[in-house]
């Protein structure tokens, strides 16, 4: 923990949305929306937070990661990637027949992968599985898993919270990205969620709302989770989907669309614009 | 034939006896460990038990990941909601990514008696059949499901086993070299004129209409086929020339399940004739188990019955 500056973390998490944009751009398919809303979540984890070691993905001691909204695939890879998992170039094989970057996040072919997701809802039971294997094994590693706020409106999401705060797993955080929109539109519109402070809460969460794209917020907020004994903590996020691309920032259009030639050079012109901001800083 | 034991008792019984021999072994159930028998094994071994409460999807989905740690997680709770309601969970949380999970349905078939349709899972095969990969056992009697379970302590990857509720009389232990193998399917009974392929209880009556035959002189194979997928095509390839006829038998939709799985092989190598035997794709309902299942007409009778019918329509 504690491994990095804000500064550094602001530039890792700027690369991985430019190869964010990229990966969708390329395969003219793929969700950009979700991706650019979770990923200061994401870096910070993987750069700061998780003790994880690319030379060793499958060390049993391992901090693990599932990424239930699973769609989120141009966060993940990226992240892996430049986190030094696998090279950078793989990226261009995402959702390619003749490659293994699946369109949701894969665990058998792309290193770094701890569970296959891409139905909602399922991952953060995979996830309360591997902190109940913690508890069983006795092994001092942390469980991290992030959902979408319109992923909460799956049951399943609520069986896994039960089962969580019934073992006590401690050693299981969750982040809800709350960037508020789902397919359909505003997620307060489509299926309302609200207040999910209270309804984790009373699930028998220990919960913590932030600015999903402050970086003191988020390293405090896993620093907190960590001291928590006896129940799981839930960290609400609050984010802006499409974060870091004008065009696409809070629009639900940009859930699951590809930009054209046009849109994506306007995307990696600013982002490369606040890239070598930070850089000059 | 001997004495009589459920296979779901069977099966609780192996638990403990392997819980020694197997430390990986994780049990999980769903509220339902006295019917499913896992609570000899909450009893024993509460450290490794988890009752995940009335909550399936979820209880699929904890396994999942307790596998992708190293251990090997038993899911229990009643074929409908084993292989129906978590359905989803058992094949993008398990089967997708290949874990070793194994997803026991406990009370299949129209054998539930009483509790009725909503109950009496007869789709199961061909749910769990579906999912590439997934291996499908429905073990005959006490000591196969004692042979099978172990069987599946030994396989790495995702399998679905049925379990009945019924007390059923042994018959493989009677069986000379009688060993399980996860895809072998077993000879209980040569014969010349027809094989019948049964699997799960119904095995117990092929027995019964094959003697019931021999009296009309009609010379019937039964196979005892304890994995339903992958489908043992020696055996039934080697029944359909020798015989020249096939009927198959299960507690199941005669959609999709163990006759399917037999007629969409056989049809493409030796098409011999192949009459199904099993629920005529309708819902059970409540009765006594033996009256339900009169009532559908599984029984030894009604297999002697598409016996010749098959023998029938050889050329």
């Amino acid at each position: 923990m504690g491994k990095c500056t804000n500064k550094e973390l602001a530039i890792e998490a700027t690369k991985a949305r430019k190869l964010a944009v990229q990966m969708v751009y390329e395969a003219s398919s793929g969700h950009p929306g979700g991706s650019l809303s979770c990923l200061d979540i994401l870096t910070t984890l993987y750069f700061d937070t998780m003790n994880v070691d690319p030379e060793n993905p499958k060390d049993p001691d391992r901090d693990r990661f599932v990424m239930s909204k699973g769609h989120c695939a141009p966060a993940m890879y990226p992240v892996l990637a430049l986190r030094g998992f696998f090279p950078v170039e793989e990226l261009h094989m995402f959702r390619r027949i003749d490659g293994h970057m699946s369109g949701h996040v894969e665990m058998n072919y792309v290193k770094g992968v701890d569970m296959s997701t891409g139905s909602l809802g399922q991952g953060v039971s995979t996830a309360v599985g591997m902190a109940l294997a913690g508890k069983i094994n006795k092994k001092d590693y942390r469980v991290y898993t992030i959902l979408g706020d319109g992923e909460i409106a799956e049951g399943q999401v609520w069986e896994a919270m039960m089962a969580a705060a019934k073992y006590k797993l401690d050693n299981f955080c969750a982040i809800v990205d709350v960037n508020g929109l789902q397919i359909d539109g505003r997620t307060a519109d489509v299926m309302p969620t609200e207040p999910k402070d209270k309804k984790f809460e009373s699930f028998g969460c220990h919960v913590i709302t932030i600015d999903g794209h402050d970086f003191d917020c988020i390293k405090a907020a896993f620093a907190e989770a960590a001291t928590i004994k006896g129940k799981p903590t839930v960290i609400l996020a609050k984010t802006v989907k499409g974060k870091g691309v004008s065009f696409m920032e809070d629009k639900a259009s940009w859930h699951g669309t590809a930009p054209n030639q046009e849109q994506y050079m306007t995307a990696e012109a600013e982002l490369d614009a606040y890239l070598k901001e930070l850089e000059a800083e | 034939m001997g004495e009589k034991i459920a296979t779901r008792e069977a099966y609780g019984k192996a638990l403990v006896a392997l819980a020694e021999k197997y430390p990986e072994l994780v049990v999980l159930d769903a509220d339902l460990s006295g019917a499913t028998k896992t609570s000899g094994f909450a009893k024993a071994y509460p450290e490794r038990f988890f009752d995940m409460g009335i909550a399936e999807a979820d209880m699929q989905g904890v396994a999942a990941g307790l596998a992708t740690c190293g251990l090997k997680p038993f899911t229990n709770t009643f074929a409908m909601f084993a292989a129906g309601r978590s359905w989803e969970q058992v094949r993008n949380s398990i089967c997708y990514p290949g874990l070793n999970v194994k997803v026991i349905g406990s009370h299949g078939g129209l054998s539930v008696g009483e509790d009725g349709a909503t109950h009496q899972c007869i789709e199961d095969f061909a749910l769990m059949r579906a999912i590439p990969g997934m291996t499908v056992l429905n073990p005959c009697d006490g000591p196969e499901m004692m042979a099978a379970t172990e069987a599946l302590l030994n396989y790495d990857g995702p399998a679905y086993m049925r379990l009945g509720r019924l007390a059923v009389e042994n018959v493989t232990d009677t069986v000379l070299d009688y060993k399980f193998e996860i895809g072998k399917g077993v000879m209980l009974k040569n014969g010349t004129d027809v094989t019948i392929i049964a699997t799960g209880m119904m095995v117990q009556m092929a027995m019964k209409a094959a003697a019931d035959l021999a009296a009309e002189n009609i010379s019937a194979r039964v196979i005892d086929m304890h994995t339903i997928k992958p489908l043992d095509k020696e055996i039934v390839l080697k029944a359909a020339q020798e015989t020249g006829a096939i009927v198959t038998t299960e507690e199941h939709n005669i959609c999709g399940g163990l006759g399917a799985a037999v007629t969409e092989y056989i049809a493409g190598v030796c098409p011999v004739p192949v009459v199904l035997h099993g629920v005529e794709d309708e819902f059970g309902r409540s009765g006594k188990a033996p009256a339900v299942l009169e009532a559908y007409g599984l029984t030894p009778a009604k297999i002697a019955e598409k016996a010749k019918a098959a023998i029938a329509l050889k050329k």
